[in-house]
């Protein structure tokens, strides 16, 4: 027991003082939260473990291990291969625009065999630990000066513009809001943002021209889902129905008849929270609402208790990310948000969002695991 | 901690505090929204979520069978062997027609008619391959249907009738439902695929008995429309049985035997209650045809032939009737008392009126003859001189009253009225006045006189059944049994046409002579089976008008004549004699002579009496009794 030390925690820390600082309880949480969604597939594909529960468990397993690997790496490491990574996820990004696998109608992945390569998944890793990079350097007192956000704006809005020309709203909604949130929590000043959702909101008329006809469509079908019930509005309105039908307590346990007969679309992957509010009703709802707050606790307790500003803005970015991911999906399923392509965390069926998002919270625990280490601004004068 | 890390740490924690508290109102909204949904509008969406899933099939019920009097199967419903297609099954479709083309006969109109449907409709909905396969087609199909993927083997019912063209156009047909149909009745079932309404003779205008009510299948379906499991079944009643009041035997018989002429019919009736035994109209069709989609060529022939197949000559033929309407010139001559019973004419061949001159088909007259041996002879200028004493609208007035000139009421679409003129009939439809001519050519039923030979079949009734009303129709509310009522017939209940009995027993009388008596015009047709003795009336009508030149250059053997230019041949009649049960009304198109049509009517009154259910097991016993008396031909002259 030499090793429960309370108190600081600087230096290099040995594998085994790690292992024992892994925040065992975010692990519980996220493999509950994780088995929801193994219960929810194995429900959807109709009590079977194929052809989505088996698959996910495996991803799941593979992504655990992932996790574990990004915890226990320096989370000085991380710092210096922070801008490494994003200019890597950009150079994935154009190279998916040159050449990217057609698939649902946008391009999205670079196919390497066995894996398809989502460079949005992996801009969205890399963008938080590069802007979490840049405004560590920064005084409070640069944040203040806008000469200063004009390199991380650029940092945000080449891959943002990228991901929105494959065309994944969605993801690039994904991107800006959760760099909002990393500029909020770095110190840039609060009129800044006033400023620019105004300009955003001004921007609108302009953005409507670029947008492609499916993306209106659902911006059209959302202001009024009822207009035009078996066309676009169909998915939104089967998703109310499923969600109402299920009331408090749902119809049971693989007894969804919304889902099971397929009146739902992407049932296993975006639509996944509509099956289990429709079998387990508000209650089952709530219940997984409840883990994800848990989650985002342990996210934020971590944020606080880092002792430098690399690891806080990591941690923060990371669960913002995640809070983002759960909202807009509820949201979309709900009828509150228009439908854009956002899985709910750990539950939908989906590999490239499963490891993203569990290195994601290998991130969150190596700055948890290295919350002692003290970082200075300029990290390149102690050989970083 | 550097002091500059402590500021931005300060605001680090307060700015977290403030998304924390973002993100909980935010995620407090999506409770609240999930309330309303799922609480407050619960109801709601749960009404639309059963109004997604469940879907009503409608069954269709088992159309009702059509049963002779004595419960022969006449219409029933077979098994129809048929193979289907799902399309998504089936994988390559054109290769697997081709080979279910080497097992079953499948032309290319059958293949465009499958690919067309196979696009039009969803991919997992069965589509019609083959219909009405033969037992061993079928057998082989299902022998090689583990190499026909997507090939499915059914058996559904379709229409039968056994008795085919024997009964075609009393029994009528069914088929697909058009969109009259659907406008005139809101019954879902007409909605139903290869559903099938009666479209003519007992089958239409029975058809709602005979149909049945639909029954019900609740299903589950999916968002595509597939069904995935029956929730709950209501089976429908099925149609009910019609017993028509046809022997088929009978009108088998008939049917065979007016077949050896080209276009004839005949039809039997039971004079103490109006059933029909039998009905007959030849050429005929085949009724299975138009059930399983009758081929175009089948139908064109049909149409366009002549000898009118599709056309129930018995009802909607409206013929001259010729001498036999001598009966009713008879009945009302001594109804209205315009003749008493000995009235006696002198006939020398012909009758000279104003400038016209109207000959006796006999070339030397029959001399002075009184009533009875005009009927045996079939004297015209008798009639003539009744006629013109007697009047057309008196005539007119006793024929509606034995069912002339108007429908009978036979409970079969297509029935035609025939026409019984009046002085005012003509006034009103040529503005020209009656003139005595016209009531003379009327007197031998030619001129503007036509009838139905249904009409005269139940005019023969009416007048051997003594003048009482009956009513044509051809159903029965049950099969015939020991007690049925016809068995021991109760004629006293039935309405009196208001005739003098005697008249009606000189016109039977007469009716005897022409079949019994030596100079009878159909002494060669009289039935010699003792007990069975037929009374009738010959008749034959020219079907075109005799020019003067021709009479003068002398008149041709009607045999020597064009088949279409002879005359049409009738025969009315009822047996037995003394004791009335049968009347029968036969036509033969362009017959030549009233005999042709006599010789038919002979042979069916003869196997209808020798088939009388009444007579079964005593028949031996009624043969062998005494004949009824031959009436003493009253000569005079």
């Amino acid at each position: 027991m030499a090793y429960i030390t309370y108190g600081r925690r600087e230096g290099n820390l040995t594998i085994r003082q790690k292992l024992w600082d892994l925040n065992w309880g975010l692990v519980l949480l996220i493999t509950a939260t994780a088995s929801i969604g193994f219960v929810m597939l194995y429900s959807v594909a109709s009590g079977h473990v194929d052809p989505w529960a088996a698959k996910q468990m495996a991803r799941f397993a593979v992504g655990l291990v992932i996790m574990f690997a990004v915890a226990l790496v320096d989370i000085r490491t991380w710092l210096k291969s922070a801008y490494y990574l994003y200019v890597l996820g950009v150079a994935l990004l154009v190279a998916v625009a040159v050449t990217g696998h057609i698939g649902m109608g946008a391009r999205r992945w670079i196919d390497l065999g066995p894996l398809n390569l989502q460079p949005s998944e992996i801009m969205k890793i890399a963008m938080v630990l590069a802007l979490a990079r840049y405004f560590h350097g920064l005084s409070l007192e640069d944040v203040g000066k806008i000469r200063y956000l004009i390199v991380p704006v650029v940092m945000v809005l080449v891959p943002a513009g990228l991901v929105l020309k494959q065309p994944d709203l969605g993801t690039a909604l994904l991107l800006v809001l959760g760099s909002a949130i990393i500029f909020l929590l770095a110190g840039v000043r609060l009129w800044i943002f006033g400023v620019a959702i105004a300009g955003a909101g001004g921007a609108l008329p302009v953005a409507w021209k670029f947008l492609r006809d499916y993306q209106r469509d659902r911006l059209l079908t959302f202001l009024n889902p009822e207009n035009d019930p078996l066309g676009a509005g169909y998915h939104i309105l089967q998703s109310k129905i499923a969600l109402g039908s299920g009331g408090l307590f749902g119809k049971g346990f693989m007894l969804g008849t919304q889902s099971h007969l397929n009146f739902l679309p992407e049932k296993q992957t975006d639509f996944i929270f509509t099956t289990l509010a429709e079998e387990f009703g508000m209650v089952g709802g709530l219940a997984l609402l409840g883990l994800y707050v848990l989650i985002l606790a342990y996210g934020f307790a971590i944020g606080l208790r880092s002792r430098n500003q690399f690891g806080r803005l990591v941690a923060l970015g990371i669960t913002g990310l995640f809070f983002l991911y759960v909202f807009i999906n509820i949201a979309m399923v709900t009828g509150l948000v228009p439908v854009v392509g956002v899985p709910l965390p750990l539950v939908s069926y989906g590999g490239t969002a499963m490891l993203t998002l569990l290195f994601g919270f290998g991130l969150v625990m190596s700055v948890y695991i290295h919350r002692d280490i003290e970082i200075p601004r300029r990290p390149e004068t102690i050989g970083l | 901690m550097e002091r500059r890390d402590a500021s931005r740490f300060k605001t680090f924690s307060r700015r977290t505090l403030l998304l924390g508290g973002a993100q909980m109102a935010m995620l407090s909204a999506l409770v609240g929204r999930m309330y309303y949904l799922q609480v407050i509008e619960s109801d709601q969406y749960a009404v639309l979520a059963d109004d997604n899933r469940i879907s009503l099939h409608l069954l269709a019920p088992r159309r009702g069978r059509i049963l002779d009097r004595y419960g022969t199967e006449l219409a029933n419903n077979r098994q129809n062997y048929r193979v289907i297609m799902v399309p998504e099954q089936a994988g390559d479709i054109s290769r697997t027609l081709a080979k279910l083309g080497e097992l079953i006969p499948l032309d290319d109109g059958q293949r465009v008619r499958i690919m067309r449907e196979i696009e039009r409709q969803r991919k997992f909905m069965p589509v019609s391959v083959a219909d009405n396969l033969t037992w061993d087609e079928f057998a082989r199909v299902n022998l090689q249907s583990p190499y026909l993927p997507g090939l499915q083997l059914d058996v559904g019912e379709t229409r039968d009738y056994p008795y085919g063209e024997t009964l075609a156009h009393v029994i009528g047909y069914v088929a697909a439902v058009s969109e009259q149909d659907v406008d005139d009745n809101d019954d879902p079932l007409l909605e139903l695929p290869g559903f099938r309404v009666g479209k003519s003779g007992v089958e239409r205008i029975y058809d709602m008995p005979l149909r049945g009510k639909a029954g019900d299948s609740r299903v589950e379906v999916n968002a595509v429309g597939r069904v995935v499991r029956e929730l709950a079944r209501q089976d429908g009643e099925p149609g009910n049985d019609l017993v028509l009041t046809i022997d088929a035997d009978l009108q088998k018989f008939t049917a065979d035997r007016l077949a050896r002429e080209i276009s004839a019919c005949a039809v039997v009736l039971d004079v103490t209650n109006g059933e029909i035994l039998a009905m007959s109209s030849v050429p005929s069709f085949d009724p299975n045809a138009f059930n399983v989609g009758v081929s175009p060529e089948y139908w064109k022939n049909l149409n366009s032939n002549d000898l009118k197949p599709l056309t129930n000559k018995v009802i909607a033929g409206q013929y001259a009737p010729g001498s036999c309407f001598k009966l009713m010139v008879a009945t009302a001559g001594l109804t209205s008392g315009a003749i008493t019973p000995d009235h006696h004419v002198s006939c020398n061949g012909q009758l000279a009126l104003g400038n016209a001159v109207f000959h006796c088909w006999r070339k030397g007259g029959h001399g002075t003859i009184g009533l009875l041996n005009a009927i045996e002879q079939s004297c015209d200028v008798f009639f003539y001189d009744v006629a013109r004493r007697t009047g057309i609208d008196a005539i007119t007035e006793t024929a509606n009253k034995f069912g002339l000139g108007h429908t009978t009421g036979l409970d079969l679409p297509g029935e035609r009225p025939g026409l019984m003129p009046t002085q005012a009939w003509k006034k009103k439809n040529f503005h020209e006045a009656w003139t005595p001519g016209d009531t003379v050519v009327a007197g031998i039923g030619q001129g503007y006189v036509t009838v139905t030979p249904l009409q005269l079949a139940l005019m023969a009734a009416r007048l051997a059944n003594g003048g009482r009303e009956i009513t044509p129709h051809l159903t029965r509310p049950a099969v015939m049994s020991d007690d049925s009522p016809s068995i021991t017939p109760q004629l006293a209940s039935l309405k009196q046409l208001a005739i003098p009995a005697s008249a009606i027993t000189l016109v039977q009388t007469g009716m005897n002579m022409v079949v019994n008596g030596e100079r009878g015009t159909a002494k060669a047709e009289r039935i010699k089976e003792p007990g069975f003795f037929m009374a009738g009336k010959t008749g034959s009508a020219q079907t075109r008008r005799i020019t003067k030149r021709e009479r003068e250059a002398g008149l041709k053997k009607q045999e020597a004549l064009a088949w279409e230019e002879r005359d049409n041949g009738l025969f009315v009649c009822f047996a037995p004699v003394g004791n009335p049960r049968y009347a029968c009304a036969v036509v033969v198109e362009h017959g030549a002579h009233g005999a042709v049509a006599g010789a038919v009517a002979r042979d069916i009154m003869l196997q209808c009496q020798k088939l009388d259910p009444a007579r079964r097991g005593t028949r031996g016993q009624v043969a062998s009794g005494a004949a009824p008396a031959t009436p003493k031909p009253d000569r005079d002259g």
